[in-house]
Order: C-alpha cells, then structure tokens, then sequence
C-alpha cells in the first residue's frame, strides 16, 4: 500500500474530500489570482488618475441607469488599428475608481474610453437629443429627455460614501463639499478654485447651454472626462506589459 | 385475400422469373453467439477492488489517443512556460525567452507604419502648405492620408463624405461656400487652431451679437431683417418687411455679412445671399439665429494631430470639391 492507494479513505469519506478539494481550489486560486495584487506590471500605478467629481460621478450613473454600457465599450485594445482610431490604448489604472468597470465587450456603438473632448458640448447635446442628426447610420435611441431632468444632487454625498466603502479615496472635505461641487461644476460663474483643488482638471462650464442643472449636464460633464486624467505627451508605458 | 398472397410470396404469381434463373446471395457468416461470450469473459479486465452496493468497477486502462493527448498537452505548457511569460515571481513573472508583450507588439506595429510613413510625412512638411498640391505623387498621398484623418476626427461633425449636419451647425466641406476661406492655407490654419475654442489662442474668433435675447433689436426690428434676409436669398417675403429690414440690415449686420450680404471670411460671417444654409434658412431658423445668435465651435487640431497629418486633412478637404 503507497500513498496514492490511500485515496479510498477520501474518496470514501465525504467530509475529507470536502476539505481536501477545496484545499486544492484554494491553492490554485491563490496561485493565480493573489500575484495580480503584488505583481508590479500588473498595479502600474498612473499620474493624473482621480475620483470622479460629484457632478461627474453623477453622469456615469447615468450612463449605468440608461445602459450605455450595452453598446459602449470603455477599452482600448493595445492594438494598432483601435490606437489610430480611439487614441492611446486604455491603461487599468484609469479605470481603478469604477464601480463597477465599463470596459465592456461589445461594440455596436464607438469606444467611449477616450471621448472626452472630441466633441463640443454642443455637438453631445445635439447627439443626444437627436443621433441620427449628426451620426446618420447611428441606430442609437434619443435621450433628450435628459435636458427636462433636473438635478440638485441631494444624494451625490451619500452615492460618494459608497464609493468609498468600496475603495474609492474620497476624503471628508470632498464628502462635506459634495454638494456645492456638484452645482458649481457646472456654473459657470461660481469659484472653482476648492473644486479644482479637490478634483484637478475637472472641467467647469454650462455643460448642456440651459440655466438650469440637469441629467444633461452631468452627462455630458463625465462624458467630457472620459480617458483625459493621464498626460500621455509624459505618460512612459511600462514595455514589459 | 391474392393481394396478401402476393405480398408474402411475390415468386407465387406468374410472370416472375424462374427460380432456377436467380443468383444466390453469398453465404453469410455469423459468429456463434456463445462463443464470443465465453471469449469475453476469458478476457474481463481485473477491477479496481471497490465495491458499492454489488457493483464493481474495471480497471480499464486510458484509451492511447487521450493518453498521448494528455501528454503532449503537458509538454506543451512546459515549452509555453519557456517561451512566454508564465509564472509570478516577486515583482514581476516571468519573462519568456521571446519577449513576448501586447504593449511591445503594438509599439512594435505603429513604429513600422510610422518608418514606412516618414519620408512621406517629411515632404508633406517640408512642401509650402500652399504648394501641396502641386507633386501629384505627394498629393495622392495626402488626400489618402487626409481622408483616414477625416474619418476618425472630422466625419462626426461634418459627416462621412463632409457634407456637413444642418442640424448642428456643422457646415458642409463640399461646397466652394467657406466661413473662414477656402484656400489650402485658411483651410489649414482652421484645422490646427480650430475655432471660437479656449484651448488655442490663435483660434479662428469671432461673436456674433444675440440681437434679441440682448435686446439690440426690438421684435419687429428682427421681423423686418428676417423678411430683408429671406429676400437676399432670393425666397419668398413679405416686401414690406423687408424694405423695412434693408436699413435695420446696414446697421447692424453689414458690417460682417457685407451690405450684399456676401460674407466675410476674415470674420468667419456666412454668405446671406446665397442657398447655403449652415444652421437652416427657413424663417423660423434665421429669426432664431437672429435672436439668439449663433457659436459654433472646433478644436484646435494641433493639439491632437500631427502637423503632417494636418496638413493631409487639408489636403483632403481642399479637394472635396471647393477648394479656393
């Protein structure tokens, strides 16, 4: 009797073979999964890379709430082609403050990865309100219903607090300030000088060109965000990748 | 009760060739059923010595061909592991003899286009931007260049084939109707520094007033000049409104659409007497436009392209069809 004629006792033995696969599971788990923490290519961490403004975050749910994800992707493959039409391919570390990513795998619509200001504002309010106008092909749905939506972001701080408990860095004072950010971004004439301090490069004007503050404007002010934390005149990607 | 006959025994009616006539069919050789069970049981592989409620269970070996299968798929993770980056180490896993990276394959790629691409991207810079059509071999290049750039960059806003979207304000690229002029160099520096934008200072700017929502003109002044517009453009109008509206017009539109209305270039003012529309030139439109004024924008494409490959858009552009 060798060590391999011992399996009986736990093929025979429910509780051991219990313990024993997940045991086996366990090890190839931390085989592959825990080096994706530690590898250093794997967590390349990126300059420019910040939580998103309250009116910001506001948009992306939005974007979950209206599903644009079902036809948008938010990846740049590292592939020639996709380079030359969307821009630099899309690093993991832009995407570290999504809950959940919008990477994505299908595409009936463009990738969104690196949207932000290619388009006028202008140009996003007359494509929501009406895609084809601008897009003949587009077979997108009309959303410019967003426009009568008003907003006043009563519960941006708590949706922040979430985010936080799932990892996102905001700090007291982002928290404390959620409000006032939320409105400010998109008044024009309001001091941006706190908001600038707490979210480096938000943009801040009239997002959809009406007085007052709607989906449209949050919308359109995470859309004009999109892929343009990270310098890519100085960004160096690591080649090993 | 011959139908049945029949069926059972076709040989019994007449007609039906002479036994004698037939080929016999090969004797056929069938094993002896008790035979081959015997073999069998003489054969029966040992078994593995678990029991379960009577059932006992062979020890069978593997079939060869999923044996080898298995094998070879072993010795093939073994040469993977070699070849490509495989297992994690401390700070990184392990390369692979042959270097292999998605980021480096991709670089790899675009620096080949860009060697194949240079000498052309060279001449393109090196040619007066005036001058760039004149080389046939360097203008084919461009317009083909210019015409990938267009459909990545400028196709959103003035559409596929540049026909431009009324409904946003995107002009038309096809037409030898031009805001900003229509000679290869206007068309170039429009691109690069694009217009009415905060990010270039050098944009192409200008601002029309909002007469109405400024309150400039009164709602008749704006009625009167919508009528002395329609009839500019040679459409239908209310005659005297527009007599009216000829003088509210030299006052206060002249000055950039010219007393004929026939544009301004250097101030990006859009032709009146003509059947070019950037926004739309029914009455509702143009009273609206009136009021509100128009903005329309572009960005400065300095920031995004190349210098050559500005340069081949233009190119692309100034050919479409009204190039100056």
């Amino acid at each position: 009797m060798g060590v391999l004629d011992t399996h009986k006792k736990i093929e025979t033995n429910v509780t051991l073979l219990l313990v024993l696969s997940f045991l086996v599971v366990t090890i190839g788990g931390i085989v592959q999964i825990v080096p994706l923490f530690y590898l250093e290519n794997t967590i390349e961490e990126v300059e420019g890379v910040r939580p998103y403004s309250p009116l910001e975050l506001a948009g992306r749910e939005i974007y979950l709430r209206e599903g644009c994800y079902v036809c948008h992707s938010q990846m740049i493959r590292p592939m020639r082609d996709e380079v030359e039409r969307y821009g630099h391919y899309s690093l993991a570390a832009e995407s570290m403050y999504d809950h959940p990513f919008q990477w994505g795998s299908k595409r009936t619509g463009p990738d969104l990865a690196r949207v932000g200001g290619r388009y006028s504002d202008e140009w996003h309010v007359q494509h929501m309100i009406d895609p084809k106008s601008v897009v003949p092909e587009s077979i997108m749905p009309s959303y410019g219903y967003l426009m009568n939506r008003q907003i006043d972001g009563r519960y941006i701080a708590d949706l922040m607090r979430t985010h936080r408990r799932v990892g996102v860095p905001y700090t007291d004072e982002m928290i404390e300030n959620a409000r006032a950010d939320f409105r400010d971004q998109a008044n024009p004439d309001a001091d941006h000088s706190g908001l600038l301090e707490r979210y480096p490069g938000a943009q801040t004007r009239n997002f959809d060109g009406q007085p007052q503050l709607t989906e449209m404007d949050a919308i359109i002010a995470y859309m004009q965000m999109l892929g343009t934390l990270v310098d890519f005149s100085t960004f160096v990607p690591d080649p090993s990748r | 009760m011959a139908g049945d006959d029949k069926k059972q025994d076709p040989t019994a009616s007449e007609g039906v060739p002479d036994q004698a006539n037939r080929v016999a069919p090969p004797e056929r050789q069938y094993p002896e059923p008790k035979a081959e069970l015997k073999r069998k049981v003489a054969a029966e592989p040992p078994t593995t010595g678990h029991v379960w409620d009577g059932i006992r269970e062979y020890d069978n070996p593997m079939p060869r061909w999923w044996l080898w299968t298995f094998y070879i798929c072993i010795a093939w993770a073994v040469i993977y592991w070699i070849l490509y980056p495989a297992w994690p180490m401390v700070s990184q896993a392990t390369p692979g003899l042959l270097g292999s990276s998605t980021r480096g394959d991709v670089a790899r790629e675009i620096a080949d286009f860009e060697t194949r691409n240079e000498p052309w991207f060279e001449r393109l810079n090196a040619t007066p931007v005036a001058a760039l059509r004149e080389e046939d071999d360097l203008e084919r290049f461009a317009v083909q260049a210019g015409a990938a750039v267009f459909a990545a960059q400028c196709s959103q806003c003035h559409g596929a084939g540049a026909q431009g979207v009324q409904a946003g304000g995107f002009p038309s690229l096809l037409d030898d109707q031009w805001l900003w002029g229509g000679t290869l160099e206007e068309i170039h520096h429009t691109i690069r520094h694009g217009v009415r934008n905060e990010d270039d200072p050098e944009a192409r700017w200008s601002e029309m007033p909002a007469f109405g929502a400024d309150g400039i003109l009164d709602g008749d002044e704006i009625e009167q000049v919508v009528e002395y517009v329609l009839a500019m453009s040679g459409q239908s109008h209310d005659e005297d409104l527009a007599a009216m509206g000829a003088e509210v017009f030299e006052w206060n539109c002249a000055a950039c659409h010219m007393d004929d209305g026939s544009g301004n270039t250097d101030l990006g003012a859009p032709a009146l007497n003509n059947q070019i529309w950037q926004y739309g030139g029914d009455r509702d439109t143009i009273r609206h436009t009136i009021y509100y004024s128009r903005y329309g924008v572009m960005p400065a494409f300095a920031q995004r392209l190349r210098e050559a490959e500005i340069r081949a858009v233009a190119v692309f552009v100034h050919q479409l069809g009204g190039g100056q």
